[in-house]
């Protein structure tokens, strides 16, 4: 199917999971991917021309709720479970000036 | 606790046991699991919610005819409840207590039930074994250097152990069925959008099901009618009547039954062959036909699943970031905190599913791995189809390959996967699937598993039930 | 080419340095993001109310708790088909979400429920006046999102602070084909989106406010040339003047990469409207991989028979049938046409007036005195005190004589600050035209004895005069007195 899982692939694929990976825990799962993902070769040799992908689609389509009604209580607030809260904001370190939304 | 959950709340009704002294003794029993017996089921024992909802039900003449009146009941720990911790098994949700509560769990409260704990389970349900879980492995209560199975392997083990007769768990790959087959209990899955998700932490959507324990069909049916039904929090959730799942049927006469020839492959270990095989002459000895069936995809299932779940899970944990609740580490800026939380907070088999989703999903990637699943996994819903509409009314096979193994025992993540052999593919095809015990395997539980078409819970009841009455004793020994 | 030519004997041609700017072709693509009109967020009951404090409009789903679930809001979806079918079009019958996936602290869950390859709508088109032509600019596709949250960098030393009452507001997202070929041509498209979808009543459309937001595809290109140059993204735009001038920015900065033999890298430029210059965004790892998949928790979008007809049917007046109509039914000039359809507050409004009002005499007055006093306080003509009612009572008032047209200026003014009711007003205030012969005429004889030398000149026969006394009996009478009236007694008078 496709080609082997390099620890390049490893460190491109944890950064866009924003996990921290250690060299040797990144060692590892390179090992442990291209393991999994032999085993899924097996796939490829399925013929699925025209075959459709499937969906939570249960014939009726997706079920609408009207523009209104209270809003679903909170037991508390966020301010009780958030790490840091300041001012009634969410704070996170600062993003840099202008700093993008990052893939 | 000997006594099933109807006769419990026959018993409240009746004003022959009160709430609290029920609640009591299963509060007592979890401590002792846990303190006496080092089973480590729990990762909250709720003492004072228990009380308090019992006292609460005490002279509550509203709720007279609740069916689960007074019945104590465990639930997984990923599903929300108002005031108690939600772990998920996890350290990224340290300190995070649950500010809204489930559906489900809601549901349970108006039936009467009286929640008594969050059960031990693998890391945000990704396991077989509950060996994945950042509060410790569980022990199987009927072997204690063994496992329990997983991910629901708390719930499992709380009514294996008789602490109370109902518990609650999530199905994913099989998550239910297979710590009810090594527990030597009742597990079941319902249809997907049978039970409303909204409050059940999500691993892979659209797999994911809120799943039933019971000591007995009896039970697990009961609790099953509770839970489901539509929900207008959840939109995945369906539009389908809820029967009384207690009716039995008499004899089995017209009933077709499929044995899969995919799961019974030589390999198989002959014990658990033996097992099937006896389970089935009881359904032909009440009127069933058993027929032989094929369901040729059976073996693209695993490959599926675990391309499938991760995918979604990797999406799904996205939002444990230490943003707005549970675990914040801090690192250089904002990327930082990012990767300092969650690889501190995530364990292994959690990150290696989260890389392996995110990979599949990625550029260049997407067409060969998650698209060709999603397409792969219609064709193994159509085995099922084709099957049930040739006339066959339930599939009977083995619920797992094994009996309960010790943990560390399966230090391959693939080998650990193929626990989920037999269970993967109902999830995949979202279908009704049920396992009962069916006797032992060198003194371990094993189980036996029916399947039905969607929606076909009662029919999958009704032949639990008779093959649980024709083996009697038998399922135990 | 600004190249030296030498002729074979030696005389050099003038270096004729064409603009590259001439050269090159601009080739520009709009996305604007419009925040739909509805009182609950997309996928939650949670107030869409601007200003409210922070993280207050918020629960276990738009503040992506664990186990919380997404239940589409149906006004949203009638608001997206409404907005669809004004801009002519295909809408589709299933459609699929889709999650977006990427990590910003003011996306809850890491990923936006967004559409991707099976968008709401397709194939639609906007016709709209540029300089003194008729354009056409086709629109690619139309699909349903929600909104992230806020984020403030400047708020907190050291830290970014997010708001998430923002966060799940439902969003359209017009994406237009790359057909706009100059800053004006994209001013006016933007200009014609915003009237139509204002029109449409899905959304307040305005940039001020965020509700409506603008990303700017631009590439150049020699003119001639088919195939399309290298785009970049230029976002940051706070106004439609705004995005005019990043336009022509951005545009001379890639003719100038390229004329010195550079490419265009493609890239993400922030405009900066203080400064008048892009600069890149932050320099990020590759492109963005954002790992679309459809959307488990949400079964496909499936419109029910009939729908999209029953929204075409019942599609408020867009601006183009409005303008028809103003000039057929009200008899008004073009110039009149346009400016009180401009916006649809002041159309509606105008509509209101001359229902009870002479038509031309309303448009004159809410061209002329209520716009003037709209600008002058800054105020929207739905917060403005004279009411529709109250402004076509005035008129009333004046064309029955019973106040002159001074005097109605006055009762307007007072009007303007503190509302009321001009009859009352006008009572309160002794502006009652007088017409009463003999009260004129005692005020006529008073204006006369205080300005003689002018009553003289106008007996003379310098008739322009007339207008001098009518004037200060106008004033002696605080505008009551009926002007008409006062220049045939004048007249009369005076013989003239």
């Amino acid at each position: 199917m496709a080609n082997p899982v390099t620890i390049a692939d490893v460190r491109h694929v944890a950064s866009l999971a924003r996990l921290g990976l250690s060299d040797e825990r990144a060692d590892v799962l390179t090992r442990d991917l291209n393991t999994i993902l032999e085993h899924m070769a097996v796939l490829g040799g399925v013929d699925t021309s025209g075959v459709a992908e499937a969906t939570t689609a249960s014939g009726t389509g997706m079920p609408l709720r009207p523009d209104g009604g209270a809003p679903i209580p909170l037991l508390e607030p966020p301010a009780a479970f958030a790490p840091a809260m300041r001012d009634g904001l969410l704070q996170v370190p600062r993003l840099a000036t202008h700093e993008q939304a990052e893939s | 606790m000997s006594a099933n959950a109807s006769g419990i709340a026959a018993a409240v009704r009746s004003g022959a046991r009160a709430p609290r002294a029920i609640a009591d003794e299963a509060l007592t029993k979890a401590h002792a699991a846990d303190e006496r017996d080092q089973l480590n089921i729990f990762i909250t024992i709720a003492d004072r919610y228990a009380r308090d909802a019992a006292a609460a039900l005490e002279g509550d003449a509203a709720r007279h005819e609740a069916p689960l009146l007074g019945v104590p009941y465990v639930a997984k720990d990923n599903l929300s409840v108002t005031g108690l911790p939600v772990t998920c098994g996890s350290r990224i949700l340290e300190g995070y207590v649950g500010p809204y509560t489930a559906t489900a769990i809601e549901r349970m409260t108006r039936a009467g039930a009286i929640l008594v704990g969050k059960t031990n389970m693998d890391e945000f349900a990704m396991g077989s074994s509950t060996e994945y879980s950042a509060f410790g492995v569980t022990r199987n209560p009927l072997a204690p250097t063994l496992v329990p199975g997983g991910s629901s392997g708390g719930s499992a083990a709380a009514v294996a152990a008789g602490i109370a007769p109902i518990g609650l768990g999530s199905e994913t790959g099989g998550s239910v069925r297979q710590p009810a087959a090594f527990c030597g209990i009742v597990g079941v899955k319902p249809t997907y959008g049978r039970v409303s998700r909204y409050g059940l932490v999500a691993f892979a959507s659209s797999l994911d099901q809120i799943g039933v324990f019971g000591r007995d069909v009896q039970d697990a049916a009961l609790a099953m009618r509770v839970i489901a039904g539509r929900d207008d929090l959840d939109a995945t959730s369906a539009d389908v009547a809820v029967p009384g799942y207690g009716a039995r049927a008499g004899s089995l006469k017209g009933t077709v039954i499929g044995k899969p020839r995919e799961y019974f492959p030589p390999e198989l270990d002959p014990k658990i062959a033996a097992l099937c095989g006896a389970a089935l002459e009881r359904l032909r000895a009440l009127g069933a036909e058993v027929r032989d069936v094929s369901l040729p995809h059976t073996a693209m299932a695993i490959p599926v699943y675990y391309i499938v779940a991760p995918a979604e899970a990797s999406s799904n944990l996205a939002r444990f970031d230490g943003v707005r609740y549970g675990l914040r580490m801090e690192g250089d800026g904002l990327r930082g905190m990012y990767e300092a939380t969650r690889s501190k907070g995530f364990g292994p088999e959690v990150t290696r599913r989260i890389m392996l989703g995110t990979y599949v999903l990625s550029a260049g990637y997407y067409d060969a791995y998650y698209r060709k699943a999603m397409q792969v996994r219609t064709l193994i819903t159509d085995d099922f189809r084709k099957v049930f509409a040739s006339g066959v009314h339930a599939l009977f096979t083995p619920t797992t390959p094994t009996p309960a193994f010790a943990p560390g025992s399966k230090s391959d993540p693939y080998e650990m996967y193929l626990s989920d052999i037999f269970t993967c593919t109902a999830n995949l095809a979202g279908i009704p699937a049920i396992s009962v015990p069916i006797g032992r395997v060198n003194g371990l539980p094993a189980g036996g598993q029916f399947m039905c078409a969607h929606f076909e819970e009662q029919r999958m009841f009704e032949l639990s039930f008779a093959l649980e009455a024709a083996l009697g004793a038998e399922a135990h020994r | 080419m600004s190249a030296e030519n030498r002729e074979p004997s030696g005389v050099r041609l003038s270096q004729s340095r064409t603009p590259p700017s001439t050269e090159y072709e601009m080739v520009v693509g709009l996305e604007v993001h419009v925040q739909l009109k509805t009182r609950t967020k997309a996928f939650c009951r949670c107030s869409t109310s601007f200003g409210d404090a922070p993280n207050t409009n918020v629960c276990p789903v738009c503040l992506a708790l664990p186990g919380a679930l997404p239940v589409l809001n149906a006004e949203a979806v009638e608001l997206a088909v409404r907005a669809a079918v004004g801009l002519g079009c295909t809408v589709h019958e299933t459609s699929i979400f889709a999650r977006k996936n990427y990590f910003y602290p003011d996306l809850p869950k890491g990923y936006q429920i967004s559409q991707f390859d099976r968008p709401l709508a397709t194939g639609g088109r906007l016709e709209f006046p540029v300089a003194d032509r008729s354009t056409t600019v086709g629109i690619t596709r139309v699909h349903m999102e929600e909104d992230a949250g806020k984020s403030l960098h400047d708020r907190f030393p050291g830290a970014t602070a997010i708001d998430l009452n923002r966060a799940g507001v439902p969003l359209i997202e017009i994406v237009s084909e790359p057909d706009m070929r100059s800053p004006a041509e994209a001013g006016a498209y933007l200009r014609a989106l915003k009237q139509i979808l204002e029109y449409a009543r899905i959304s307040d459309v305005s940039m001020e406010e965020g509700s409506l937001r603008v990303d700017a595809n631009v590439s150049a290109r020699r003119r001639g040339e088919t195939r399309l140059g290298q785009k970049t993204e230029v976002k940051n735009m706070n106004s439609f003047s705004g995005v005019e001038r990043a336009l022509e920015v951005e545009f001379a900065r890639q003719c100038e990469l390229l004329e010195r033999g550079g490419s265009v890298e493609q890239q993400t430029m922030l405009w900066d409207g203080a400064t008048g210059q892009v600069r890149p965004a932050r320099a990020k790892e590759g492109s963005h991989d954002y790992r679309y998949f459809p959307e488990p928790d949400l079964p496909p979008l499936v419109l029910e028979a009939g729908f999209v007809r029953r929204v075409r049917e019942s599609l408020p007046e867009l601006p183009a049938e409005r303008r028809a109509r103003f000039a057929s039914e009200y008899k008004l000039t073009a110039y009149d046409v346009d400016v009180l359809t401009s916006a649809v507050a002041v159309a509606d409004y105008f509509e209101r007036v001359a229902d009870r009002a002479d038509p031309k005499t309303a448009a004159n007055w809410i061209m002329g005195e209520v716009l003037a006093a709209l600008r002058a306080s800054g105020q929207a003509i739905d917060e403005f005190m004279v009411r529709p009612a109250d402004l076509a009572a005035l008129l009333g008032l004046v064309a029955s004589g019973t106040v002159s047209h001074t005097a109605a200026k006055q009762i307007f003014a007072v009007m303007a600050a503190k509302g009321g009711n001009p009859a009352e007003i006008a009572n309160a205030q002794g502006l009652l035209q007088v017409s009463d012969d003999d009260q004129l005429r005692r005020w006529l004889d008073e204006v006369v004895a205080e300005h003689p030398r002018e009553a003289e000149r106008l007996a003379a026969g310098e008739k322009k005069l007339q207008g001098v006394l009518i004037g200060a009996v106008m004033k002696k009478s605080k505008g009551s007195a009926d002007p008409k009236r006062l220049g045939q007694l004048l007249a009369e008078r005076f013989g003239t």
